[in-house]
């Protein structure tokens, strides 16, 4: 039994479907997994008895025939997530208490599917972050640590990247099967190459939007965090859906992509985008590159040499378009509504005083740049020029795509740093999500793959980023990428009981 | 272009944050910082380039004008952290 | 005609622009699905999307498209096909999103000329700059608490049409015929019920002193002003208060002011005086607002005559006064009345509307408008229903009743909203034509009053009233007044 919680989600589907084990069974492996794994702080809230009576009706759901690849299968959902009745706050003090009377339509989605949940996961703040330490909930430790020259695993502890670093640390700890996550510039491809773990992140409008704790609306999409790539496949599948509930949400029929996982990437033409070789970029990444370069053409793939000329201008370009529209979607925490009220003089003072405290310094921060990039005379100069400059890097990858099918990138520029080692320099943190945020300004899918590991024995990933709404083909190369990696290792259990 | 303390303490009035004088300081220095980063944007020509609007390329969907929500007024002030008889309530606002 | 404001130091010219919010008429919210109807209990048509809860999502409703777009057309507006809805930002306790989903750069509907008649028969041609979709904002309640203020979201979230006018008025009668136009093409059109009690339109008053042909002053903007009475006492007030600060050597300050009704001043509104900057930008949340000019055309189809078109086909067609058609056309119900009454005369009488037309306008405007205006009720509240009245005229235009007679059974029908075709049966009112009873009527009359048969016929033309007066004593008004003038005058001049 104490197997179960190793299983990946398509393993589990398979067993839950041949009775090998039920629901219920697995689901309780998992609740034990993270009462061990608490220390880590990656729920906020844990949902054992809605657990169990999902998992009892999923249980029942497979009896009756009606199982579809997500019944039975817990999964941890990220605090962003409205869930209803249940603790649904983006980790931040100023949604204190906030229990919505209602479900997005991701997760709807995914317990109509039979899923199960098993709490709700920590993030940076809002999704603001890079590293999981601005959550109001404190930091969340990565399950890996550094290995030293010695060969004894570090002491201290790593960042699990962010802002879905709840969600992968519960995966990545056996925790749970599978998470969801939202990206906005990274922040499900970042954290999962953080822990070797598979994140995609959907085209823009792929996945409904409604219910989801607005950062940024023109580039938040939702996505899963899982173990494999065919994983992620029979969980986007699930995720995915056209509802009339969100104007930017597209109506296109969700394709079975685990169908598209055909293991052939013969004559596939896959870019290398020379602007993605950075100044300062570390050796290993640079040489992970090249190996996935190497792997890819093995496999019988095409590689061309491309540009995207207007990379370098994607992550500022990001720092202005993020924060103006947070700041205008963190408008309505206001202490009437919902969550925490501070009171002060009069209504002004009320307000000043809720959001003085009930956000942290990076939100403040980008709510802040935000609005000067927005207010009188900085408009044209800050906010039109970064949505002139978006238009570029769109354009600079629909060219890219009249030669090639997929683009492969490392996904960020180093393995997980330690614990506060950047959360003092804004920008340094920012540059994390470098290879993350073009894809997110051009609406693009694109999926982390682990790929290797690092000097001290810390994962890394690649990414391939696709045409928009070609999943299929961005999920295929992203398979042939896992099995040529042979990628296998784990985090060597150091947290709970020993 | 860069800010100063009248500005960032005007910016933190119009986003109804409270910052204290203390707190002034360094934020003009971290959002200089930002801004400062921000500047290389400038050398990016963007003459008759068009502004993003979406990245998606669909059209905005119209729902038909049907009454098809509201009416649970307990669920919308369920989580106010003060109502009275069915109202929201806020510090007296006098205009 | 320029009409200036003599101050002290010579003249001024007063410039107002105004800016009239609308509300849409539709069932349902701007970009939610809940209920826009009008006082219900509070918060109770409000969603988690009108309450802003976190997540929430905007999807617009699409009579309210429609509605925008008929109303341009009203106007004689440019249709703009492509829009773009931003985000005004600010805070305040009624408006839950911490901002307002509205049309900033590109609206809906662009430039037009409205043509306004004044009293004194010209008219004035006053330019719109545009109008825009906007989401309405809830309600704040001071009252009810010493220390709290209530908030009510019913409204929040219900379409607003704000319909921007250029500064091109000069006047508070200009004003105040602009304003009654706009109300009058928006209830034409179906598009906003005008309804000013219920705040369905309300203006933003905007008032600038100038000398005669000099640069625009600095204007003052009065909110909310709901009625038309109350924007013209603002523009009035406005306009004394910023000449006699210019002529004592001040300046005006450009600055929100409200008004209060019950001094007829306006006061400046110091929470709002601090520079506001909206930071608007295109809402992320929804994409730009596209049609096409067939769907535009689709709905020019299915306007109704509109109040300029009508009024000159009553004038032209049907020989209506100019006068009496602006009174019938400034009220569609008024208009609709009146057309409806028309058609049903013409059919029962056998003639053409038109020359039935004058009489019937004259009915509605002087007897029938008098009397609902008497009893404080208005066109559609009217106890007389068009058949009704068109029996009624139809009456008259056969010779059944006299006119006379007509009136006391209008006064009859009034009280018991009956058929006068039945009161004229009931009470035996029908008009006594036979020549051969009257004329000896006449002849009794004659002879019973000969001396006053002498006066007349030495001179006394006027005494003719007096003998038709005791023929219809006689009859109890029930003689045929041009049977008896004819009859009697022979006689007595015989």
């Amino acid at each position: 039994m104490t197997k179960l919680t190793e299983l990946t989600l398509a393993e589990a589907r398979d067993g839950l479907a041949k009775g090998d084990f039920t629901s219920r069974e697995l689901t309780q492996q998992y609740l034990s997994n993270m009462e061990q794994g608490r220390e880590l702080n990656s729920y906020i809230v844990e949902t054992g008895d809605i657990a169990l009576n999902m998992a009892d009706k999923a249980d029942e759901m497979i009896r009756a025939g009606n199982a579809t690849g997500m019944t039975g299968i817990p999964i941890a959902v990220k605090d962003l997530y409205c869930t209803k009745d249940v603790h649904s706050c983006s980790a931040s003090h100023i949604l204190n208490g906030f229990k919505p009377k209602y479900e997005s339509t991701v997760t709807a989605n995914l317990w109509a599917d039979g899923a199960v949940m098993l709490g709700k996961t920590n993030m940076d703040e809002f999704a603001m972050g890079s590293s999981n330490e601005t959550s109001f909930y404190g930091p969340v430790k990565n399950p890996w640590r550094a290995t030293k020259e010695n060969g004894e695993l570090e002491t201290k502890d790593y960042v699990p990247g962010g802002s879905s670093g709840g969600s992968v640390a519960a995966v990545a700890a056996g925790m749970a099967i599978a998470a969801t996550g939202t990206d906005t510039g990274g922040s499900i491809r970042q954290p999962a190459a953080f822990t070797g773990l598979v994140g995609l992140k959907p085209t823009y409008g792929r996945c409904s939007r409604w219910g989801m704790i607005a950062f940024a609306s023109s580039l938040d999409q939702a996505g899963p965090i899982t173990k494999t790539v065919r994983d992620a496949a029979i969980m986007m599948e699930s995720m995915a859906s056209y509802d009339v509930k969100d104007s930017t949400s597209v109506e296109r029929t969700v394709p079975n992509y685990e169908h598209a996982l055909t293991g052939d990437i013969r004559g596939m033409k896959i870019g290398i985008p020379k602007e993605y070789r950075m100044d300062g970029m570390p050796d290993e990444i640079e040489k992970l590159w090249q190996q996935g370069i190497e792997w890819m053409k093995d496999a019988g793939a095409e590689i061309i040499d491309i540009s995207l000329p207007h990379t370098k201008y994607a992550l500022p370009t990001y720092y202005i378009v993020a924060p103006a529209e947070a700041s205008s979607n963190l408008a309505r925490y206001d202490g009437v509504k919902y969550g925490l009220r501070v009171e002060g003089d009069g209504l002004d003072g009320m307000y000043k005083n809720t959001r003085a405290e009930g956000f942290g310094a990076e939100v403040k921060r980008r709510i802040l740049i935000g609005t000067y990039v927005l207010s009188a005379g900085y408009y044209d100069a800050y906010y039109l020029k970064a949505q002139k400059i978006r238009t570029l890097i769109a354009r600079d990858f629909a060219k890219a795509y009249e030669k090639v099918d997929v683009i492969l990138t490392p996904t960020t520029p180093s393995a997980a740093f330690a614990m506060g080692e950047k959360s003092d320099d804004p920008i340094a943190m920012y540059l994390n999500d470098v290879f993350t945020v073009p894809a997110s300004l051009a609406g693009l899918p694109a999926v982390s793959v682990p790929a290797g590991l690092s000097e001290d024995a810390m994962p890394l990933g690649l990414q391939l980023i696709g045409r928009a709404f070609d999943e299929e083909t961005v999920l295929r190369a992203a398979q042939v990428l896992e099995h040529a990696t042979g990628f296998s290792a784990k985090p060597k259990i150091w947290w709970g009981e020993k | 272009m860069s800010v100063d303390k009248r500005t960032v303490a005007k910016i933190a009035d119009l986003a109804r944050i409270a910052v204290t004088e203390d707190e002034l300081e360094p934020l003009v220095g971290e959002l200089n910082n930002i801004l400062e980063w921000i500047e290389q944007l400038s050398e990016v020509n963007t003459d008759g380039v068009a502004p993003m609007t979406s990245v998606v390329e669909v059209d905005l969907p119209w729902r038909a004008d049907k009454v098809t929500d509201g009416g649970y007024r307990d669920a919308v002030l369920a989580n106010a952290p003060e109502s009275e008889h069915g109202f929201f309530t806020v510090p007296k606002v006098i205009e | 005609m320029a009409k200036y404001i003599q101050g002290a130091t010579g003249e001024w010219e007063v410039v107002i622009g105004l800016e009239i919010h609308a509300q849409v008429s539709s069932e349902a919210k701007l970009f939610s699905g809940s209920s826009t109807k009008f006082g219900s209990e509070p918060n109770t048509q409000v969603s988690f999307v009108c309450s802003a809860m976190p997540g929430m999502l905007p999807v617009i409703n699409e009579e309210c498209i429609r509605q925008a777009v008929r109303t341009g057309l009203a106007m004689g507006c440019k249709i703009n096909l492509r829009s773009v809805f931003d985000r005004k930002n600010y805070f305040y306790a009624d408006l839950p999103q911490g901002y307002q989903i509205s049309q900033f750069k590109d609206p809906i509907v662009g430039e037009g000329v409205i043509e306004v008649q004044l009293e004194d028969g010209s008219t004035k041609a006053i330019g719109v700059e545009r109008l825009h979709l906007e989401q309405d904002a809830g309600k704040s309640l001071h009252d009810q608490h010493p220390s709290q203020t209530y908030v009510d979201l019913n409204r929040c979230g219900v379409a607003l049409m704000e319909i921007v006018s250029m500064p091109d008025m000069r006047s508070a009668e200009e004003a105040g015929a602009y304003f009654r136009k706009i109300r009058t093409l928006v209830r034409y059109a179906g598009t906003c019920d005008g309804n000013m009690d219920q705040g369905s339109m309300r203006a933003d008053v905007n008032v600038s002193v100038r000398r005669p042909g000099a640069e625009l002053g600095t204007r003052s903007e009065t909110k909310n002003v709901n009625s038309i009475r109350f924007m013209m006492q603002v523009i009035e007030f406005e306009s004394r208060r910023q000449i006699d600060l210019l002529e004592d050597g001040g300046t005006v300050a450009q600055e929100t002011r409200k008004f209060d009704p019950a001094t007829g001043t306006t006061s400046s509104m110091r929470s709002k005086e601090e520079a506001h900057d909206y930071r608007y930008f295109p809402d992320p949340d929804l994409l730009p607002l596209e049609f096409t000019r067939e769907f535009v055309d689709e709905l020019a189809k299915g306007l109704p005559e509109l109040p300029d078109a009508k009024k000159s086909r009553l004038v032209t067609d049907l020989g209506v006064s100019e006068y009496n058609a602006s009174v019938l056309v400034a009220d569609k119900e008024n208009a609709d009345y009146f057309e409806d009454l028309l058609g049903d005369l013409a059919r029962k009488v056998g003639q053409n509307k038109a020359e039935l037309a004058t009489r019937a306008a004259n009915w509605v405007i002087v007897d029938l408008f008098g009397a609902l205006k008497k009893a404080g009720k208005s066109i559609t509240e009217s106890p007389i229903s068009t058949q009704h009245g068109a029996e009624l005229l139809a009456l008259q235009v056969d010779g059944t009743i006299s006119g006379r007679i007509a009136k006391d059974v209008f006064e009859i029908m009034l009280e018991s909203g009956d058929n006068p075709e039945r009161i004229v049966a009931e009470k035996g009112l029908k008009q006594m034509s036979d020549t051969g009873a009257i004329e000896a009527m006449i002849d009794e009359i004659l002879a019973d009053n000969q001396d006053k048969v002498e006066q007349y016929r030495g001179g006394k033309d006027k005494l003719f009233g007096f003998f038709v007066g005791q023929v219809m004593k006689k009859t109890q008004g029930k003689a045929n007044p041009q049977v008896v003038n004819q009859l009697l005058r022979p006689k007595l001049d015989g």
